[in-house]
């Protein structure tokens, strides 16, 4: 049974040395190259006694970055990717969760990690990459490894304004890469164009699965998702065959009429993650696309990656709801009601999830991990963890899992997990603003902010800046004279929409 | 000019775009910007911007893209 992630890199090397691995369009490293690179970068961590600890990636979208993340493996330790382009603020408060001590980034981002104020080493990763490489040190780091050992931490959206950074081990993602590529039927052939950024758990659908059968992945540039026409050439002009894209991407190129001019020529999948595909838009796409399979996929970080996938197998009427499916196999859904029980077929409730997919909790942060991570309230028995995803659901009559809505104040915007309640926490740091209330408009998909406050709204919008990630951003900021209450006293969100609907 | 520099400003108020000619070469504008703005654009002007519109230069300034939308009112 396999227990580290590494196999996959260690067979591929062997298996294709020669073969392209990783691409970005400009630039390319073949499964040879990966192995070397992070064979090196392991070493090198090795030596600088930094073993079992978090190390913080601080790179663009390239094959590099993802050779590092490997190399991080290899030394025994777990990677932190972030974005370059996220604000200061917010990359401190990541910095102060894990503590770590070393930070790998490359001659672009070195300049800016250098004004981050962080505590221990900074590394450029085109020069510890010619560290010889120490076999017998990573092959005991290798035997040592056991598989509920942490691999990475990526960071979401917290409600408090403190982003957490849920923490996956190498069984977890085993078993997601899996049954996942079970599922979805990859092969040697699959040639990957992966939109999400290295810093989310989605890159992990080409990442891992592209050693596993030592298939390619393009590293679409994120600058592409503007321009929908050189979207489509780029897929044609290298052949990928395979996509799984956050719906807000896929709509962006249906919506603007890019089929007229272009269409994809190779695509043979099409999954979709993250939001509900409007029908209208999803039937472009099948026009589009006749020969590909259409896949669901659903399903919060902290199980890593997805766990449901419904196969689209049946038409849809406008304003239908393409189904979230059924999970992975060695993965289990309940659907628990106000009283922790079942819910009954057809009744709502909150989507748990059970199995090995889980991940091993919030880094650095035991009550929040807590508060989701529980015991099943379906055993008293042993000890038996399940996330609770926050996420509403229901069975339909064919047994499929169907997505209800929220039961907080977490939106996905644009493909990104946002909690509402984070931006409001950063509007509130600012001295000038006194009231703040955050809405989200699911018709056009904006986030829409109201304050009361001494400050312009632009002013506002450029200190916010600052503070937030791009993707974060309200799209809408609104100052108001008041702000409207409920009979409790809390903003009333309630009002704000209705405010703002008219 | 001034409805769309309005548009503008509603999502980068501090960005001055009367005179910028690098909004996309400069990062200023990204994706979500891109889709806002047309979906503004098509209200505010009653005007289509389809895909084969959508590249880089038509986006760098605020004049290129007030060019545009006269382009495509003219074609209506």
């Amino acid at each position: 049974m396999q227990t580290n992630v590494l196999d996959y890199l260690i067979t591929a090397a062997k298996k294709a040395p020669e073969k392209m691995a990783y691409s970005n369009g400009k630039e390319e490293m073949t499964f040879g190259e990966v192995y070397d690179r992070s064979r090196s970068v392991g070493t090198f961590l090795h030596k600088s006694g930094i073993c079992k600890e978090p190390v913080i990636i601080f790179m663009e979208k390239h094959p590099k970055t993802i050779a590092a993340f490997y190399g991080v493996i290899f030394g025994g330790d777990y990677y932190i990717p972030v974005d370059v382009e996220m604000p200061e603020n917010r990359i401190r408060l990541i910095f102060e969760n894990v503590k770590s001590k070393m930070m790998i980034c490359n001659a672009d981002t070195m300049e800016r990690a250098k004004e981050l104020g962080f505590d221990g080493q900074i590394v450029d990763c085109d020069e510890i990459c010619h560290t010889g490489v120490d076999e017998a040190a990573l092959h005991t780091i290798y035997e040592r490894t056991i598989d509920t050992d942490p691999i990475y931490i990526v960071f979401t959206s917290g409600s408090t304004g403190v982003p957490k950074g849920v923490t996956a081990c190498h069984r977890s993602v085993i078993d997601y890469v899996e049954h996942l590529s079970e599922a979805l039927s990859f092969d040697e052939d699959t040639v990957f164009g992966s939109q999400s950024p290295l810093y989310v758990d989605a890159c992990l659908k080409e990442l891992y699965p592209t050693l596993k059968f030592c298939a390619s992945a393009y590293l679409i540039p994120k600058e592409l998702f503007m321009f929908p026409v050189k979207l489509v050439e780029f897929l044609n002009e290298y052949k990928i065959n395979t996509i799984c894209w956050v719906v807000s991407a896929l709509t962006m190129i249906s919506a603007f009429g890019t089929f007229k001019t272009v269409t994809p020529k190779y695509l043979r999948l099409v999954a979709f993650v993250s939001e509900i595909f409007p029908i209208k838009e999803f039937h472009k796409w099948q026009e589009a696309a006749p020969d590909a399979t259409f896949v669901n996929l659903y399903g919060p970080t902290e199980g890593t990656g997805v766990c449901c996938y419904y196969i689209v197998d049946r038409e849809f009427e406008p304003g239908g709801v393409i189904p979230a499916g059924r999970p992975f196999r060695n993965t289990d859904i309940l659907l628990l009601n106000d009283r922790n029980e079942e819910a009954s077929s057809g009744e709502g409730g909150e989507i748990c999830i059970r199995g090995t997919s889980l991940s091993l909790g919030y880094y650095n942060a035991p009550e929040k991990t807590a508060e989701v991570f529980v015991q099943n309230p379906l055993n008293p028995f042993y000890p038996e963890l399940i996330y609770r995803t926050g996420d509403m659901g229901r069975w339909n009559e064919r047994g499929e899992l169907e997505f209800i809505s929220r039961r907080d104040y977490q939106i996905k915007h644009m493909g990104h997990r946002i909690e509402l309640g984070e931006i409001e926490a950063n509007v509130n740091l600012l001295d000038e603003v006194r009231m703040t209330g955050c809405i989200y408009d699911k018709v056009k998909n904006k986030i829409v902010l109201y304050y009361v406050g001494d400050m312009e709204e632009g002013e506002l919008a450029a200190a916010l800046k600052e503070k937030l990630p791009r993707y974060m951003f309200p799209n809408r900021i609104i100052r108001l004279e008041q702000m409207p209450f409920t009979l409790n006293g809390k903003i009333d969100r309630v009002a704000l929409k209705e405010m703002y609907e008219k | 000019m001034d409805k769309l520099i309005k548009i503008l400003r509603g999502l980068h108020p501090e960005v001055d775009f009367e005179n910028c000619e690098k909004l996309i070469d400069g990062k200023i504008l990204d994706s979500f910007d891109i889709i806002s703005i047309i979906s503004e654009i098509n209200e505010e002007f009653d005007v289509t911007i389809s895909a084969e519109y959508i590249v880089p230069e038509n986006f760098n300034s605020a004049k290129a893209l007030y060019a545009l939308i006269e382009k495509l009112e003219d074609e209506d």
